[in-house]
Formats: C-alpha cells, structure tokens, sequence
C-alpha cells in the first residue's frame, strides 16, 4: 500500500529540525520526504495540515505485564493502548512471570504479539542470570540470536559483585547492551518512599539516594573495569546525574535514562498516602526533579522511559507501604514530553529525540526517525485538542494514573507501524 | 494538583471531628476542647455506675491488626463506659490470615451496622487509607498506623501533661529515644507544637532519628545530660528488644549508658519535672526502676487518663458534647 502524509509538520529529531514536509510510503518504508519518488502515486491520502508528524516513540521501558500477570494487563490490550499514545516500539524487561532467561519466553512474547496483529513493535530485554537470581548467568549468547536486544537483572540484586562483573564481562565479549537500574537492595531494605522530611512526617519506611548512587557508583567502576557497554536506566537522583555527567568525560561506554513522571513529581505530591505516587525508584525532591531536567537538556540523560507498569485496581487499594508500585504512563508519556517543551526544558525536536531516536540508538533498534529508507513508524498529532487526564478514560488497561486531574494539550490522531495504520 | 488533605478527610462540613486519624490536620481548638471534654469525663470513673449513654446504641469494632495491651483494653472501657456494643477482633488471626483483602475485612464488618472503627495496623497511613474507604457516616479512630501516628495516645499525654502543668507555652519538654520507629512520637510533636509549647526536644542517637527530624519543629540533642537540662516534662519512649540486635544500636547496655533515664540525670531537669512513659517500658533499658516507680513518675495515671481521652474524641465524634456526661 502506498500512502501520502501531507500537509504536515515534520517533527526530526535527527536533523533537529521542524519543517512542513510531505511523506510518502510505501510497503513498510519510507519512500520519500518532500516530493515522490517518481512515478508514486499514493493509494491513501492522510491531510496533516495543522498537525505534527514525528517518527513513533520507543520506549525502553514497559512492562505488558504477559506472561504472567495478565489479571493487570496484557500484550494485546497494551500494544494496542502504546499505539494509541504514540509508542510503536516498546522494550519489555526480562522481569515476566516466567523470567526472560531462555528462548522459549521470547518466542512466546513474539508469538502473543502476532496473535494481537503486530500493532506494535516488541523487543525483548534478556535476564543476565538466570531466574534473575543472581547467580548463574543466563544463556546471553542464545538470547541474543532469538532476539534479546539488551541484558538486564531487572534491579534484582547479584548475590555478590564477582557476578556482576562476570555477567558483565560476558555480555561485553558478546558486544551485547547491559542495562542496569542501580539499587542496592540493603539500602533500600523495606522502604517505600524517598528518605526526607516527607517520609519522616508520614513515618513512612524510607529509601535514600545512597541505595541508588552508592550502587551506581559500583556499577560505573565495573563498567571501566569490564568495558561493557552499560545503559543505567530509571535514574531518579540529582548525585547520579552528576555521576553520570562525570563518567560520561571520562569515556566510558555509558548512556542513561529517566521515567517521564520522575521529570514532573516529588515526593511531596504523595500527599496524604497516594497510592498512585508510589513508585521504586521514588518520587524524589524538588533538586532531584530539577537535576534530572538539566540532565535530559544537556544531554547527559540521552533518553526517557515511561517505565508503564499498568496495574489491576486493588493493588493501589491498600495502605501505602502495602500498596504495588508503579503507574500506568503510556497515556501521559507524550502530552508530558510536550509540557516539557512548554516548560522551556526542550525544544520539540529535542523531546522528540530523547523519546525516539535516542533510545532507538542506545538499543540498537530500527526505528526513532523519518527518514527515506526506513521503517514508517509515524505518529501524528493534534497538537490543538486539550483534555483533561482521568485514569478511567486511559487506552492502558492499567488506570493506575499519577497525574489525574492534569491538563493536557496534544492527542494522537493517526499511527503508522511499518507503513500500517494501526490507529 | 489536587491533594487530598488530612483536614478535610478528618473534619466534616462544619469542621466537626468525624474521623481522628492524625493529630497533624487538626487545630488548637479541636485538641483543646478534646482536652475540655475529657476532664469532663474523668468523674464518670468515680461514680458506683461508670456509664453514660451517649454511645447508647452505637456499635464500636476494635480491629487490632498488631498486638496491644493498653490502647486496647483503654479503647474497651472507654467504649464500655459510654455504652456503646462492642465487637473486639484481632485481625491477626482472622480473616486476613486466609487472603481476605483489607477492604473486604472492613466492607464486611460495615454490613452489620458498625458505627465505629478503631484500628491499629501496621502500615503507615492505614488509617487514612480506611477513612477514605467507610462509607459516608461511618467513622475511623486511628489506634496507631506504622510509624506514622498514635494520636489518641498524644492527647492523652497532653492531658497527663496539662493535669501537672497547665500552660504549655511556658514549658521544656523533652522526648527521648526512639523517634524513627516511634508514632507516638510524631503525634506528640505536632500536639505539643500546636499548643504553642515553648521548647520540644528531642534527645536519641542519631540512628534512632529519621531525616530531617528538626523540620517536625523540633530541637535535636544527642546527649541525655545536656538535654534534660531545666525541662518540665521528660517523654521517654519504647525502645523495642529487636531494634537493639540489629545495626542501629550497639547494645542494651549502651544505650542504657548513653540514653537511659537515671534519677541522676533527671536531677538536671527542673525540680519538678513529670516523667512519662506510652508503655510498655523496658525497666533497666531506657528507664531505670526507681524512676519508673518514683515519685516524678506519673505513667500509670496516663494510663486512667487514657480512658477518659477515648471517651472525650468518640464522644465527639458522635456529635454530643461532653457536658451531657454529666447529666
């Protein structure tokens, strides 16, 4: 099928421009930008005008919750909300139910995917040991050959640091992507909310910055030692942004993300005991929240996650400490990219690169950019529709939302996957 | 963005008591006419018949989801003593046990009629969590929630307190122990500090205080001695037996010797200094014997006071004011 887009303004985070271009597709590819290949005549004819186009989201982070805990969600209800909110490429996190650890889970995934109809791009992230346990390393190798485009213990702990610098090492030997979320379990112990005057006027359980930096700290020495290419994902302290900032001048092979919320909440916003601001890492102060931003500007946080974790209504029924962790984000991921443009953090370009080509790049993916050759993973945006954020009204099956009650400007119209309208 | 507020959820549309979950939303009127309401009941314990009707009727649920001698057997008389019918659970060994959410637990006993709950669990912020989940009319006493707050047990102590001192805002009173772990703490201080109280100390290692404890309004003292110096009322609290094995304290005799309340040290606080205690005391660990039974010591009238304070906030919040005690 040949299709036109026209009329629309090109979002390219590429070329860090934004232009009025016409795009024209054909199969799965991008054909042509701004006059047809010749002899192109489009099938279908999608008028942009007034509209923004931008290559489809990849997110590195969200969990479908299949296999495993598909009383929350499922591979077919989340692929199909991730393209209604503009993601086309998704990265699950070997922490299903069983554990990414061996072929059979990944062909399982792929599997379940084609039965939902392929709307949505899925990559599989492998476990670096086995039963994310810790302890033996899982079969990378063979992982990686079904698919597996990045490694990763899920912030499971490693029973000690040889392991983890073996499992490094070994991933470094394969030229395989390590991704780490930087957690010292002990650290962290039981708690449930960032460690500071919040947490002590709740008398919630608390977790500090050192559970994550003193890990991270850990992890960057490894990463020199080991030489493994290492993406730290989820960071949600101002001291690890500095970390990074300082590792990154010195060479080493690193890159780095953040959730989109831990961009927009604190820990003040738990309020009194809100469930659905409960989240591991945890939401942070206002000069972590603040260090993160300047850390997406400058580059020194090369992407954002949404880190979706959709959930059934009675996990957030329960008193705080008892409560799951995690929100349902595909929903928010991109009318808050687009408040991050006006909040003067990013340029529209520049969002749209942290939340695509970035990531695409970081993870090795064919995908993050309109360009003639490539897959036509294309969103388009109504960038004039305002609304008004309720969990109940969310694509998600998850509902679980922290930002009820927010205003929205910017909704997806339309979504190309390989050249389909999928939505 | 929108919050919801302990204030509102604790206080119905005229501002009246409808759920006593958290000293911290409540005003200096409301702890003060508590404080009003209860010395109005204290003469309810005298008489030959110990009751008035105004729970009459009324059906209070005591769900205790941890342990509790006093707080329990206190909440009953009070109960008992405003004749309310009483159903008395541990969730411990109830339903919970065999998977039953929380809310079910609580639904259930809603559909047979409870009026009242009052409930200790221990994760911080239950109580809110359950008053928000009642339905309309329906009230929530907090028996103690994690480490967040025990204010039934606060305002008994300020009772105990203004029984020996009358004017808080002349006073020096001092808190020492575990304030990390400790709900009674958090409750006192936000009392103590909404009724102007002069100076509020807090005396503890430092492992025993969480983040920016001074933030609560507060001053920190890390030496026993020098922060018992010319007090009027000395706060000790519980320092459980597990808290003492693990990384947080060295030994029981350590803590003893740095921390425990000696007649020594208390001869540095005024000479008329009140010693309290929220029970249950470890004699020899953060409290010597002979202070505990000594004559400073007024920790079992806390006890008796404890009883008219419940009375006092559940009479409240059924709406009749404490004078009809009396009648």
């Amino acid at each position: 099928m040949t299709i036109l887009i026209k009329n629309g303004l090109l979002i390219d985070p590429v070329n860090n421009n934004e232009s009025k271009t016409d795009i024209f597709i054909d199969g799965s590819l991008v054909v042509g930008l701004g006059k047809p290949p010749a002899g192109f005549k489009p099938q279908q004819t999608i008028d942009a005008k007034g509209h923004w186009v931008i290559p489809g989201l990849v997110d590195g982070q969200a969990r479908l919750r299949e296999p495993g805990q598909t009383h929350k969600a499922n591979i077919a209800s989340e692929t199909s909300a991730a393209v209604k909110c503009g993601i086309t490429s998704l990265c699950i996190p070997p922490d299903t139910q069983p554990v990414i650890d061996n072929s059979a889970v990944v062909d399982l995934i792929d599997h379940r995917n084609a039965k939902a109809g392929n709307q949505c791009h899925i990559y599989t992230i492998g476990a670096l040991t086995q039963a994310l346990e810790g302890e033996h390393l899982s079969n990378m190798a063979t992982l990686k050959a079904n698919g597996a485009i990045a490694f990763s213990n899920a912030g499971r702990p490693f029973i000690n640091n040889l392991v983890q610098r073996r499992a490094m090492e070994y991933a470094a030997g394969g030229d395989m992507l390590v991704i780490i979320q930087p957690r010292d379990s002990d650290l962290y112990a039981n708690g449930c909310a960032h460690e500071s005057s919040v947490s002590t006027r709740l008398g919630l359980p608390a977790i500090p910055e050192a559970a994550e930096t003193a890990a991270l700290a850990k992890d960057i020495e490894l990463v020199a030692q080991t030489g493994a290419r290492t993406h730290f994902g989820q960071l949600s302290c101002a001291r690890s942004v500095d970390m990074i900032r300082r590792a990154k001048h010195n060479g080493l092979p690193i890159t780095a993300d953040c959730a989109m919320h831990q961009l927009f909440l604190t820990d003040h916003d738990i309020g009194e005991f809100d469930t659905n601001k409960l989240t591991i890492p945890p939401l942070r102060s206002q000069y972590d929240k603040q260090a993160l931003r300047d850390g997406v500007a400058d580059g020194t946080i090369d992407s954002i996650c949404s880190d979706h974790q959709p959930h059934e209504i009675d996990a957030k029924l329960r008193p705080f400490p008892s409560a799951e962790p995690g929100i349902s984000a595909f929903d928010t991921l991109l009318p808050l990219a687009i408040r991050l443009v006006e909040e003067k953090i990013l340029s529209m370009p520049g969002v749209i690169g942290r939340l695509s080509i970035n990531p695409a790049r970081i993870l090795g993916l064919p995908a993050g950019q309109i360009a003639i050759g490539e897959l036509a993973d294309i969103v388009i945006i109504d960038p004039g529709a305002h609304w008004y954020c309720e969990g109940k009204n969310f694509a998600s099956r998850g509902k679980n939302t922290a930002f009820e009650g927010w205003d929205f400007s910017g909704r997806v119209t339309q979504t190309l996957v390989a050249g389909q309208i999928v939505f | 963005m929108p919050t919801m507020s302990a204030k509102n959820l604790q206080l119905d549309e005229n501002g009246k008591l409808q759920h006593f979950l958290s000293i911290e939303g409540l005003d200096q009127q409301i702890i003060t006419e508590i404080l009003d309401t209860a010395e109005s009941f204290t003469s309810v314990a005298d008489r030959v018949i110990k009751k008035v009707p105004i729970l009459r009727g009324k059906t209070v649920a005591n769900l205790f989801f941890e342990p509790s001698t006093r707080t329990r057997s206190t909440f009953e008389l009070a109960e008992q003593r405003l004749s309310a019918d009483i159903l008395s659970l541990n969730v411990d060994t109830s339903a919970t046990t065999k998977g039953e959410s929380l809310l079910d637990t609580i639904h259930n006993l809603e559909a047979m009629q409870i009026d009242m709950f009052v409930i200790r669990h221990k994760d911080s912020g239950s109580a809110h969590f359950f008053a928000q989940h009642v339905r309309p009319g329906v009230s929530v006493l907090n028996a103690g929630d994690g480490q967040h707050e025990h204010p039934t047990q606060a305002m008994l102590d300020l009772y105990t307190i203004r029984h020996h001192k009358q004017d808080f805002t002349r006073l020096k009173i001092a808190i020492v122990g575990d304030i990390m772990h400790s709900r009674v703490a958090r409750s006192q201080i936000h009392a103590l500090n909404l009724l102007n109280t002069a100076e509020v100390r807090v005396i503890a290692p430092k492992t025993l205080l969480p983040v920016d404890t001074e933030s609560l309004g507060v001053q920190l003292f890390d030496d026993l001695e020098r922060g018992l110096q010319d007090v009027d009322v000395v706060i000790m609290l519980r320092l459980q037996k597990e808290r003492m094995s693990g990384a947080l304290l060295p030994s029981e005799k350590e803590y003893f010797n740095q921390f425990g309340l000696t007649q020594e040290r208390l001869d540095r606080a005024s000479p008329d200094a009140i010693v309290m205690h929220p029970g249950p005391a470890n004699r020899g660990v953060e409290i010597e014997s002979s202070v505990m039974d000594g004559n400073q010591s007024v920790i079992l009238q806390q006890v008796g006071f404890g009883i008219s304070v419940r009375m006092a906030i559940m009479s409240m919040i059924v709406g009749r004011s404490g004078l009809q005690a009396n009648e």
